[in-house]
């Protein structure tokens, strides 16, 4: 049984027109989609603006209730959780934002930051919190004395390993990175991707991480979900994904994915125009006003994720069984 | 060859504080050079003098900044001799300068048409009408769709790839032969950017243009540009042309960057991560500002500052490690 299970989860958010608020219309975030996450392992999710990757981050950490469909904890559903079962989610699922200038509070000491939700989840006793301070500050490579200074006086990279030791300091099972390393220096990203790689190995978490930078999520994954306007296209195998994409759209963000090396010459595929507004999505598949190679079909059938080559492409061009 | 488009020889912008009593070395000797139609990237982390030696190039400094050493030629012409007001006529005509953030730099209360017509009028004295008539040609040019119509448009009715492209019109409306780009695509998404660069690298063929791309992101260098300078701190640590870095970096911090970066090529190998952080850049450490982070520290390299060694035709680093003699 996975860990975390999305099925044809779905989040609209109404829109609100007119004197009295009536109802127009919605933006449709988040449309159907599914995916698994197994312990120990990572589900990258990318794509761009408006796609839904943020949104789903808030269903999985129950900060938005879903329109339809369910998310399952250990075959259990969320949206059923409530009282000690929900608080047992709540500590089994963390997340690191992207910005640790924003998400640490300013005015505490970085042993307080940790330790708050120690303090408000277990009832332990002063010298045992401070012991799990001071393992945790170790296990994210902080000196101890870090316990005692404020945010301000770290830099960007170790306030991120703050974040990171916040998140783990009550032994969570999947942590979702909301772009955790954009925000940083760029000798300092591969540090904090070191770090999260390491302590995926030692504890066994498993990771939802959402980013732009596709070399960083292909890095980082197990497994890639590739979304455009709320929809899954191809979620499959990251590597079979990065070295041989197949949807039209996959295709192309890889393609204008930036080379590590100046004679790496991809083939350059550049999309025509800009996502379109998700509350509008165009009809039949979303992605037709753009796609390179769209079909007369394409503007009117929905396309299904289908298994095709080792892994599930949502397009016309790959029917059932090829 | 004649003489080169731009050069900068050992050029020096420092912070000074109002009382004059702290200084920071944000730009510290500094040279090189860029050709005519050639496009140079200028790499560094944040706070490595990058954006600063940029402004310093347009000399639109903020107060308390001052160019204290150093050539500046551009065209053959001695920028630093210049006054304000020759600058001017300089600035937008001759040397344009795109930034990060295109929200910031349109007027939300002028329509694009004023604002793409507006270096037009002041630099070519064109009328309003023939201005108007270049702006929607220019538009067109940045690949923008209904022109006609979207001239009368404010800034806010277009999205962000649109507004990056209005920008751009505006960069190229007097036909400059130097185009600064300052991280043009950090706020844009993977497929716009692509547009964009694209877009950049069209206008730079059609109208001869040198492009200086400012960036912490090594892939823009590698698409984009002929030669590369890696700022550390405010020095230039390295700089040559592009495959040569990249196939052979000589100074320990190009290429501890260029193995700490995800490869899509090679999504297995473990990232080499460059220990500690940059320094800040009004207290810097002691000789070379990256001996604390270098795994190749040498005695030397704690005391006394290297000066720039030759490593191969146009490739310079500077680096105790290097032997031979330094360049002058």
């Amino acid at each position: 049984m996975p860990l975390l299970e999305a099925r044809n989860l779905t989040k609209h958010f109404p829109l609100k027109r007119g004197l009295f608020g009536g109802v127009g219309g919605a933006v449709r975030a988040v449309d159907d989609v599914s995916f698994t996450i197994e312990s120990g392992r990572t589900l990258g999710v990318v794509g761009e603006s408006g796609c839904g990757k943020t949104t789903t981050a808030k269903l999985v950490l129950r900060l938005e209730s879903p329109t339809a469909g369910e998310i399952r904890f250990d075959g259990r559903v969320l949206e059923d959780l409530a009282g000690d079962d929900l608080r047992v989610y709540r500590r089994s699922v963390q997340a690191v934002f992207q910005d640790p200038f924003a998400s640490l509070d300013p005015r505490m000491r970085v042993g307080d930051i940790i330790a708050e939700p120690v303090i408000t989840n277990e009832h332990l006793p002063k010298d045992a919190v401070r012991r799990r301070i001071d393992h945790l500050l170790d296990v994210v490579g902080l000196p101890a004395r870090s316990a005692t200074l404020f945010p301000h006086e770290f830099s960007g990279g170790q306030r991120q390993r703050i974040a990171i030791a916040r998140a783990l300091a009550l032994s969570p099972r999947i942590v979702v990175l909301d772009e955790p390393v954009s925000a940083l220096d760029v000798s300092i990203r591969a540090q904090i991707l070191n770090l999260l790689r390491d302590l995926q190995r030692e504890l066994g978490l498993a990771y939802l991480f959402i980013a732009h930078d596709l070399a960083a999520v292909a890095h980082m994954s197990h497994t890639i979900a590739v979304m455009y306007l709320g929809k899954i296209v191809e979620i499959g195998d990251a590597r079979t994904i990065a070295r041989e994409p197949r949807h039209p759209y996959t295709k192309a963000l890889f393609s204008a994915a930036l080379p590590s090396h100046p004679d790496e010459r991809r083939e350059e595929i550049i999309l025509p125009g800009e996502v379109p507004s998700p509350v509008n999505p165009p009809a039949g598949c979303r992605f037709h006003p753009r796609c390179p190679s769209v079909m007369d079909r394409c503007s009117t059938d929905v396309p299904t994720l289908e298994a095709s080559n080792g892994r599930r492409v949502s397009c016309h061009l790959y029917p059932a069984g090829t | 060859m004649g003489a080169p488009l731009l050069e900068l020889a050992g050029l020096s912008t420092h912070y000074i504080s109002a009382r004059g009593t702290r200084v920071t070395r944000a730009v510290e000797d500094v040279s090189l050079t860029l050709d005519a139609g050639q496009t140079l990237g200028i790499v560094g982390e944040s706070g490595s003098g990058k954006t600063t030696l940029a402004l310093s190039i347009l000399r639109l400094l903020p107060p308390g900044a001052r160019i204290v050493a150093g050539e500046l030629r551009f065209e053959g012409e001695d920028l630093l001799a210049k006054s304000a007001r020759e600058m001017r006529h300089i600035r937008g005509k001759r040397i344009a300068m795109i930034l990060q953030d295109p929200m910031a730099s349109l007027n939300p209360l002028f329509t694009v048409g004023d604002q793409v017509a507006e270096p037009i009028r002041v630099h070519e004295h064109a009328t309003r009408r023939s201005a108007w008539d270049r702006a929607r040609g220019l538009l067109a040019s940045v690949r923008i769709a209904a022109p006609e119509r979207r001239v009368r448009e404010h800034p806010h009715e277009m999205s962000g790839g649109m507004r990056q492209r209005i920008v751009g019109a505006i960069a190229i409306s007097c036909g400059p032969r130097l185009l600064i780009a300052d991280e043009p695509t950090t706020s844009l998404d993977v497929t716009i950017q692509a547009q964009y660069l694209r877009l950049l690298r069209d206008l730079q063929r059609q109208h001869g243009l040198a492009l200086i791309f400012i960036t912490h992101n090594l892939g823009i260098v590698a698409r984009m540009c002929d030669t590369v300078a890696v700022m550390y701190a405010g020095r230039l640590v390295e700089s040559g042309p592009v495959r040569q870095i990249f196939d052979a970096p000589a100074h320990p911090y190009t290429r501890a960057l260029l193995e700490s970066i995800p490869r899509l090529s090679d999504v297995e190998a473990r990232l080499t991560a460059i220990d500690g952080q940059p320094p800040d850049p009004a207290a810097l450490p002691g000789g070379c500002a990256f001996h604390p982070r270098c795994l190749k520290a040498l005695d030397r390299c704690r005391v006394e500052a290297p000066p720039r060694f030759s490593v191969g035709p146009q490739h310079t680093a500077a680096c105790w490690l290097e032997d031979g003699s330094p360049l002058a």
